[in-house]
């Protein structure tokens, strides 16, 4: 019995001496820092994706806290969030520049030609290295799926070998544009509803061989509304720094022989099978 | 200008072309069949462990496979992992039967499965299953069991061929079982000792008696290397025929399975410490050769040591780990408690080899010898 | 370094595929084809700026004529093939798979040359002379890199350069095209090395050829002596033919990490390009065709062929008579390390050595499993490097620690791809990690 007492004695003994010291190495090596910095993070919606371009959101913190960047560059917090931080801090809140990313492509499996098929790497960067891969088409997306494994929000989806990205849930941090290899996503103004779904600039004949639905540049959405489109080369696109920007209404003026001029809620419409749109469209 | 093409000729269309990466040509080799093969150098120390220990040790060595391929299966069904996919590759079996060959021949069949699920589960699928093991999972399993159920993992069958009437029966067996022998009860149903066991006593009795010095001449006796080499001892299934397993090495060489650093640099540096402690020292271990052909060191060195997966992947690497394990066994068998350290030597160096490999890395071409 | 070629030299590390395929067409001589209607002569065949097109739609054109200026000191020249028709710019399929465009000549059915530049001795000519004509003949390496020979002779004078290897390994399995031209025209061969090594003012000229191909080391041995060159044997091994290797076991020189061959004073040169190198400057005509083998067990009569340039490659492919059945693969260069296509719309180019279709069977599923560290790969790798490890770090996207572990110094040249029981797509790995990496060291 006496040994069980002692045991316990001891052992005790030594937690508490060991958590004195810890206690006292702590106080000893404090590293000094702002509070505010710490408030900030707290506010923060803490995704650490780096959209904001700094190396996760405490050091977006610090940079805020120091007055380098302003809270609205946080691409993740809502405005609501935005606002407890200027107030926080007692400083402006700052434009908000609200941007979302899109993919720049509607050649899924369906419609687009898959000249081989593809033994490798589930990999977009991979893929793209063994002859351009499968696809017909060596400027669309390659369906591999590796913008949707990296995007830190969850917000894109592979919808028959097509990434579709879903509007409501992309915050703009910019993690899928740099992963794919062939750039078909790009960052555009938040409110942008109407998109080119096409990224190859060759002429039409050989675009038509592969893909269904590729731009062939006849200039019909130009001439609907004239100032919302670009024309480059032999491919539209619109033009993200006009306003205001094309409507659902410019779509059907333009009445886009391919369909690869969409709103973005037809877009995932088509891709999901609605059979209310696809009909349509065909 | 013939632009016609002749009926006969057909012209390929390209409709099932396949895309995929260089090289397009690959060995036949595969996972499944390195274990195929492994299995197969192992048939030597099978045959020479059902001849030496009677057929009970067929029956071993069948449940513990099959226990190891059915601990994996159950496993992968847990964990929701394909499981044809996983066990189809072979190595469950392989582990089963290298566990088999490391257990005692008198061993109860509940040892068999607690040793399957040790290796199986503790050894290789909580890292993440195959080739994320650091340790040997044969080696895991039967340090696991030699710690917790030490008396059958230590009680050993006298081996065909041996019996009460040799001069050396008294090293081997207690007056009891002399006699019990002499009354006709049959070898697998008594105990032994194993040569290592001998030496490993002889040290503990008092120094300099005479009983001691003369149990160590007779175990260690130059006649007697003959019949330890062909398997003529007590030891486990697997390592009492030294014959048998160099021939299952030769054949991993054959099939280039192995490195041949492993086990040559092994052996040799057991035999180097002995012989040089045994030089200087004669009354404290045998000679050299009597630490090849007794214990578990031919089979640890051929196919313990040489696992693919805990062994280091460079050949410089491969030198150190052997020279490591070589030093560690002689260690324990001379000073340490235990009378044979094969698996504890494995385990310890398995422990090091990510540290060796980094350390070994080969000098890549181009770079001179003063290293980024 | 003197020999006999009874040699038996090689480097650490390679392996030696099981299958060579080449006794499917290593007894063909080289046959020349027929003419046909149309060639599409890819522009850009050479490492460098393209050249730039001189005709236009319309032109009429000879056989040797120029049809597109290079542009640059690192750009070749581009001559027509036959004589016909200019009939425009068209896009073919390249051989990395992205579209690019070729100069599309329709044949007259005449195949008349034009007049050929004058030929030069070489003997008397000087040093700059010869290099110029070879520039003007468009010629290339054509052993795959397609580096415009007139650069590569070109080296700067502070590298020292003393040793001219000619590469005759022809290590890719089902690959036979230099071994026919050793065999056929040794002579072509060692004057164009000849010419080579009076260009780079060196001494010392060796020819490493496998010891398998002992017809082709007799054929040049008869000859060698009169251009003060040596046949060298070297080991059967793969990548024996790979730069590196060969000036390490010729010369037991190591090219230093990130550096060309000359930063270990040597310079390398194809046979075949050592050829062209002699057509330029002895019978002045220009490169506008080259030998490749059209191989495979799917190829009713595996061979060897004298194709044009901007030839289809659907045309060759019934020049050999065709398919026995649907090919699985069609592969330019050789198994180990040529372009899988997804499309026969692809053409003959300078640096085409091989055509090879693989029968479905053959062509491997990808089913990796994981690394058993079975060894084999570090083995196998003749740069030193450790693959098993490197697939493991670029599978976690951890492309700094690839870049610590060498992975810049991968030739791609598929050893340890070929021997990993496991079958890991280590060479998508580190094609992919040195893909990032250079992305990022842009950035």
């Amino acid at each position: 019995m006496n040994i069980l007492i002692i045991a316990v004695a001891v052992m005790a003994g030594v937690g508490l001496a060991l958590g004195i010291i810890i206690g006292i190495f702590a106080r000893l090596f404090r590293v000094e820092s702002d509070p505010r910095v710490d408030l900030v993070v707290e506010l923060l919606p803490g995704a650490n994706c780096g959209g904001c371009g700094m190396a996760g959101c405490s050091d977006f913190a610090k940079a805020v806290v120091s007055g380098k960047m302003a809270p609205s560059k946080c691409p993740v917090s809502s405005s609501d969030q935005v606002s407890a931080i200027a107030q926080a801090l007692g400083i402006e809140a700052g434009e908000a520049f609200k941007q979302k990313a899109v993919v720049l492509c509607g050649g899924d499996r369906e419609q687009t030609m898959r000249l081989a098929s593809y033994n490798g790497i589930i990999d977009c960067v991979s893929a793209s290295l063994v002859a351009g891969g499968p696809k017909g088409c060596t400027y669309g997306c390659l369906g591999m799926g590796s913008c949707a494994r990296k995007c830190p929000f969850g917000a894109i989806e592979m919808i028959n070998g097509l990434a579709i990205i879903h509007k409501e849930l992309c915050v703009g941090c910019g993690t899928c544009v740099a992963v794919c290899p062939r750039n078909v996503i790009k960052l555009v103004p938040a409110e942008a509803e109407v998109h080119v779904y096409c990224n190859s600039p060759l002429k039409a004949p050989a675009k038509r061989l592969v893909c269904k639905v590729a731009c062939i540049g006849c200039r019909k959405c130009a001439k609907a509304a004239p100032d919302k489109f670009l024309i480059e080369g032999f491919k539209a696109t619109v033009d993200y720094s006009h306003t205001p920007l094309p409507t659902a209404e410019d779509v059907v003026a333009a009445a886009c022989p391919t369909g690869s001029l969409l709103t973005a809620e037809e877009h995932l419409q088509i891709e999901k099978h609605d059979p209310d749109w696809s009909a349509e469209k065909k | 200008m013939s632009e016609e093409i002749s009926p006969e000729i057909k012209l390929p269309t390209g409709e099932k072309l396949i895309l995929s990466t260089s090289p397009h040509i690959r060995d036949t080799d595969s996972v499944r069949h390195i274990m195929y093969k492994v299995l197969l150098a192992l048939v030597p120390a099978c045959i020479a462990g059902v001849y030496f220990f009677g057929w009970r040790s067929a029956l071993v060595m069948l449940a513990t496979m099959a226990f190891c391929v059915g601990a994996e299966a159950l496993w992968c069904r847990l964990a929701k992992k394909p499981v044809m996919g996983t066990i189809a590759d072979g190595s469950a079996a392989v582990t089963g039967l290298l566990l088999a060959l490391n257990l005692p021949p008198q061993v109860p069949f509940y040892v068999c499965l607690i040793g399957a699920f040790l290796a199986i589960w503790l050894g290789k699928q909580v890292f993440g299953g195959i080739g994320c093991n650091p340790f040997n999972p044969a080696l895991v399993a039967r340090v696991g069991l030699l710690i917790a159920l030490p008396a059958i993992m230590t009680t050993w069958q006298p081996a065909r061929g041996m019996n009460a009437d040799t001069e050396d029966a008294s090293l081997w067996f207690s007056p009891k079982t002399i006699q019990e022998l002499k009354d006709g009860k049959p070898l697998d149903s008594v105990s032994c000792a194993t040569p290592l066991g001998v030496v490993g006593t002889t040290k503990k009795i008092a120094d300099n008696s005479f009983e001691a010095e003369s149990n160590f001449e007779t175990v260690s006796h130059p006649d007697q290397m003959m019949p330890y080499f062909l398997g003529r001892k007590g030891g486990c299934i697997g390592e009492t025929s030294v014959l048998a397993l160099l021939i299952g090495g030769v054949i991993l060489m054959l099939f280039r399975l192995i490195n041949w650093r492993v086990p040559v640099v092994y052996i040799g540096t057991v035999a180097v410490f002995a012989g040089l402690v045994n030089y200087f020292f004669p009354g404290v271990t045998p000679p050299p050769l009597f630490h090849i052909v007794t214990g578990g060191l031919v089979l640890g060195a051929v196919f313990m040591a040489t696992d693919m997966v805990t062994s280091p992947i460079t050949p410089t690497g491969c030198i150190v780990f052997a020279v490591g394990c070589g030093v560690i066994t002689t260690v324990i068998r001379i000073w340490g408690n235990y009378p044979e350290g094969v698996s504890f030597s494995i385990l310890f160096m398995n422990a090091l080899v990510p540290l060796i490999d980094r350390f070994c890395t080969p000098r890549p071409f181009g770079y001179t010898t003063k290293r980024r | 370094m003197k020999s006999n070629s009874k040699d038996y030299l090689s480097f650490d590390g390679g392996i030696h595929p099981a299958s060579d395929g080449k006794s499917l067409s290593e007894g063909s001589p080289v046959q020349r084809p027929p003419l046909l209607d149309r060639y599409r002569v890819v522009i850009s065949e050479s490492v460098g700026k393209p050249p730039k097109p001189v005709v236009q739609p319309g032109d009429l054109v000879k056989k040797y004529q120029l049809i597109a200026q290079a542009e640059g000191f690192v750009s070749a020249n581009l001559h027509s093939p036959t004589s016909g028709k200019v009939v425009g710019i068209v896009e073919v399929a390249g051989a990395m798979g992205i579209p690019v465009p070729a100069i599309e000549i329709e044949s007259d059915g005449k195949d008349e040359p034009c007049e050929p530049m004058p030929p030069l001795d070489w003997k008397t000519a000087s040093a700059a002379d010869l290099l110029a004509r070879i520039g003007e003949a468009g010629v290339v390496g054509m052993g795959g890199a397609a580096f415009p020979t007139r650069v590569k002779l070109s080296p700067p004078p502070e590298k020292q350069i003393d040793t001219l290897i000619l590469n005759g390994a022809e290590c890719e399995p089902y690959l036979t095209a230099d071994h026919r031209l050793m065999l056929e025209k040794p002579r072509a061969v060692l004057e164009g090395a000849a010419i080579s090594a009076k260009i780079l003012g060196v001494k010392n000229i060796y020819i490493g050829v496998e010891v398998n191909k002992t017809d082709a080391i007799e054929a040049l041995n008869k000859h060698a002596a009169d251009y003060n060159i040596y046949v060298v044997g070297l080991k059967v091994q793969y990548p024996q033919g790979s730069e590196k290797q060969l000036i390490d076991a010729v010369t037991k020189r190591e090219v230093p990490t990130g550096g060309l061959p000359m930063d270990a004073h040597c310079v390398v040169q194809n046979v075949g390009t050592a050829a062209a190198v002699s057509d330029a400057v002895t019978l002045g005509i220009p490169l506008v065709e080259r030998i490749t083998t059209v191989t495979g067990d799917v190829v009713k009569n595996p061979g060897n062929w004298l194709l044009k340039l901007g030839t289809p490659v659907i045309k060759a492919v019934e020049f050999a008579g065709g398919v026995t059945e649907e090919p699985g693969k069609l592969i330019l260069g050789g198994p180990m390390m040529g372009f899988a296509q997804k499309t026969f719309d692809v053409t003959v180019c300078k640096n085409t050595s091989g055509i090879l279709l693989l029968p479905q069977s053959d062509s491997i599923a990808y089913d990796p499993s994981p690394c058993i560290r079975c060894g084999r790969c570090v083995a196998g790798c003749p740069m030193g490097l450790l693959p098993c490890l490197l697939g493991s770090v670029i599978e976690a996207e951890r492309f700094d620690l690839a870049a610590e572990n060498h992975v810049m110094d991968c030739l791609e040249c598929g050893s340890c791809a070929y021997v990993c029981p496991a079958h890991r797509p280590l060479v998508q790995h580190m094609r992919r990690a040195k893909a990032e990496i250079r992305k990022q060291s842009k950035k």
